[in-house]
């Protein structure tokens, strides 16, 4: 790919250099502030009509999607009737540079800006302040905010709670994935069931969480139960419970929320295994089994260690994704009886007690905590060579 | 040997239907609920929809014409009991009737019961009108009282939803393409840092931008209107989209490329009219895991969406029901229908779009 364009720009002086680079610049800029001007400016006419809404939603899709297009078709029309040399030294801005400009924007540039949102007071650093004034202003608190994320008892109790969900998350997704997967591939209801295992994938944690909520509906001791879960329980001679929202069994109620979680994943991990265990060579199991070895035997000691590493990826996969999970908590219990996690604290401080720095401090921690797989995928990165 | 082998298949089929059962029993209940009678939900589980045995009375007796004294033993109809025992229902030795006292000790009555088959099968669409359109409807409250409020109107709910999730899928996958065409086939200065800079902020969570990015939306004036949840929705999917994409097309076979730059093509009439095309199962995967991104997420709305009604989507509008009314499961549960109406039918219709959609996606940050 690279014979394509190579640019040469070692014969050029430096002003010419740096008009070039001033030129990408703005080309990688322009596009999305030009995208950003002009549909902004539809949607303020939009927002403003008294046409019927599926109406002003129709236009507003179209307005949107068309718009962005347009702009790569007329950006890219104008270098392309550049002097050739121009022209090649900015096309390939046209094509990476909104992608970028939007990337560093939305993910790059915030980090900086949160981090330095964290070090202050609940208002931020005061408005139209320099740096050196804004470090001296008494809202600067410095660390104080991270001292109080590891001390303060409910950020404490949401440190645990997000331990037992990235344990028994991980762990019971990760096991129900593989037996489901092992059981299904020799069975002649494969598709049927693992479809069927899959289906709460396409499930929003809103949805999943009235489905829950109600799976634990309980009533008074003396009705009839409509919870599937209590009415088990009281068919068995047991006593109705409240279960995720059942204090007395603190921080064990959080397992109800999990279970959540495990009945979302356990598709995921089921499609993963399944792909994996597929690509075993039979001879190898074959030969196994005519050495004696039972089916049990044949999974654990040959199965799981030809798969170990989609094992890991899956497990990584979701210890990232139950150590942000939010909605299910925040619909199911809104963080009261015990289990309030990371995220829903997150939530918390930033928009509902309106603490930006505390929040902040708390969306700092949470990305620390995936830098060990930021780290790793970036020296993935570097060993394919292909790049 | 043979014998054996048919324990193991039984054993293998019986616990994954067993599995495929419980994992099934919740949405189960929940689809059959939100069609049942808004008293039947309350008063009986869903279960009661499939055959069952039921206590169903078939003699009223008044205990003062029996001469019956209610303070001490009696007898009625072959059984003994006393009164506190009768209000518990005693069964008959042969276990196929009842004697049951309702009400209270004076001015109640014996009913004589019989078990019987019985299916609850009074469905209804109300829910779904009550819900869907903007009609009053009947709540009940804490106390037990009912109170008549406004619809919830989500059929609203659900044409937001639709304006949020299609530009917030075709925006971002087409800024991505265009990138990963760039980094795949283009040479320029700074294109192996930049690549580094997108695949570093794969996971990066996205809670990270919440209150930088709202406060420049309160600058902008742009908080609560869809323009700043789809560019939220670009920006937060943008580097996956590009790094799944890239990974697509810059395998594509470099022949087709170089024959089309040979002709005269240039990059933009490559891109648009062999790479994009050619792209089309990776487009079609990462667009509908990002569209049930989109659809499902709660988070990003909540955040950028805010408090205005008419904006709300379908996940808000449900979450906001929970709140409200946490017991009308009539409302909720054809509520938490709606909301997954369309995510099922993209399941059921491309699952294998959707399986390898769902797959790449995993990653996100």
């Amino acid at each position: 790919m690279a014979q394509f364009d190579r640019v040469d720009e070692s014969g050029l002086s430096g002003g010419a250099k740096l008009l070039a680079w001033l030129a990408r610049f703005v080309v990688a800029v322009i596009i999305p502030v030009i995208a950003f001007a002009v549909i902004y400016a539809g949607f303020i006419f939009l927002r403003d009509s008294d046409a019927p809404s599926w109406f002003i939603t129709i236009v507003a899709i179209v307005w949107g999607v068309g718009g962005v297009a347009m702009l790569y078709w007329v950006f890219n029309g104008i270098v392309e009737r550049l002097p050739d040399q121009w022209s090649q030294r900015l096309q390939p801005f046209v094509f990476v540079g909104p992608a970028i400009a939007i990337l560093v924007w939305y993910l790059a540039l915030p980090v900086v800006r949160t981090f330095w949102l964290s070090l202050f007071g609940r208002d931020g650093p005061p408005a139209d302040t320099n740096i050196f004034q804004a470090l001296q202003s008494d809202t600067f608190v410095g660390i104080a905010n991270y001292a109080a994320i590891f001390t303060e008892r409910l950020l404490q109790e949401s440190f645990r709670n997000n331990l037992m969900w990235i344990i028994f998350g991980s762990t019971l997704s990760v096991v129900f994935g593989l037996v489901v997967a092992w059981l299904a591939d020799r069975s002649k209801f494969e598709r049927v069931s693992k479809s069927l295992i899959f289906l709460p994938m396409a499930i929003s944690f809103v949805g999943a969480s009235v489905i829950w909520n109600f799976m634990y509906e309980v009533a008074p001791a003396d009705q009839p139960q409509i919870g599937v879960l209590n009415a088990i329980v009281v068919a068995f001679g047991g006593a109705p419970h409240p279960w995720d929202k059942w204090v007395a069994i603190a921080p064990w109620n959080n397992l109800f929320l999990i279970i959540i979680v495990v009945w979302l994943q356990t598709g995921f991990a089921m499609v993963l295994f399944s792909g994996a265990l597929k690509s075993i060579s039979e001879e190898i199991l074959e030969a196994a089994r005519v050495d004696g070895a039972n089916e049990v035997q044949v999974f654990l000691r040959i199965m799981i260690p030809s798969i170990l590493g989609t094992i890991i990826t899956v497990w990584t996969t979701i210890v990232i994704f139950t150590l942000k999970i939010f909605d299910v908590v925040w619909v199911m219990t809104g963080g009261q009886f015990g289990t309030h996690v990371i995220a829903t604290q997150f939530y918390r401080q930033s928009f509902t007690a309106r603490n930006s720095g505390f929040g902040s401090a708390i969306a700092i921690v949470l990305l620390i905590t995936v830098i060990p797989v930021l780290i790793y995928n970036l020296r993935q990165f570097r060993q394919q060579e292909a790049f | 040997m043979k014998g054996r082998n048919w324990t193991g298949v039984w054993l293998i089929n019986g616990t994954l239907l067993l599995l495929v059962i419980i994992w099934s029993i919740p949405t189960l209940g929940l689809f059959v609920s939100s069609f049942r009678d808004r008293f039947e939900i309350q008063t009986s589980g869903w279960w009661t929809v499939f055959p069952h045995k039921e206590w169903e009375t078939v003699a009223v007796l008044d205990p003062k014409e029996l001469g019956l004294d209610a303070t001490g033993v009696m007898a009625v109809e072959g059984v003994q009991g006393t009164f506190e025992e009768m209000r518990e229902g005693i069964a008959s030795p042969d276990g196929d009737t009842r004697i049951t006292w309702v009400g209270n000790r004076r001015l109640g009555r014996i009913e004589i019961q019989q078990q019987s088959w019985t299916v609850n099968w009074d469905f209804t669409l109300d829910n779904y009108k009550q819900v869907l359109m903007g009609t009053e409807l009947v709540i009940t409250k804490a106390d037990g009282s009912e109170e008549v409020i406004p619809g919830q109107d989500m059929s609203q709910a659900f044409l937001n939803s639709l304006a949020v999730a299609i530009p917030s899928t075709i925006i971002p996958i087409l800024i991505a393409a265009f990138a990963a065409y760039g980094f795949a086939w283009m040479k320029f200065p700074g294109r192996r840092m930049l690549f580094i800079l997108i695949v570093g902020l794969l996971v990066v969570p996205l809670q990270i931008a919440l209150v930088p990015i709202l406060s420049d939306y309160k600058a902008l004036g742009l908080n609560g209107t869809f323009l700043a949840i789809w560019l939220a929705h670009t920006g937060f999917g943008l580097a996956l989209a590009t790094y799944l994409l890239f990974n697509y097309i810059s395998t594509l076979p470099r022949e087709t490329l170089e024959s089309a730059f040979i002709d005269g093509a240039s990059h933009f009439t490559v891109f648009t009219r062999l790479i994009l095309p050619l792209s089309v199962p990776a487009l079609a995967s990462f667009a509908i895991f990002q569209f049930l991104w989109v659809w499902n997420d709660y988070l990003i709305a909540l955040v950028f969406l805010g408090a205005d009604p008419n904006n709300k989507v379908v996940t808000q509008r449900l979450a906001d029901m929970t709140g409200t009314f946490g017991n009308d499961w009539h409302l909720l549960t054809a509520g938490a229908f709606v909301t997954m109406l369309l995510p099922l039918i993209v399941f059921f219709a491309l699952q294998r779009y959707f399986v390898r959609g769902l797959l790449a996606g995993s990653v996100k940050g």
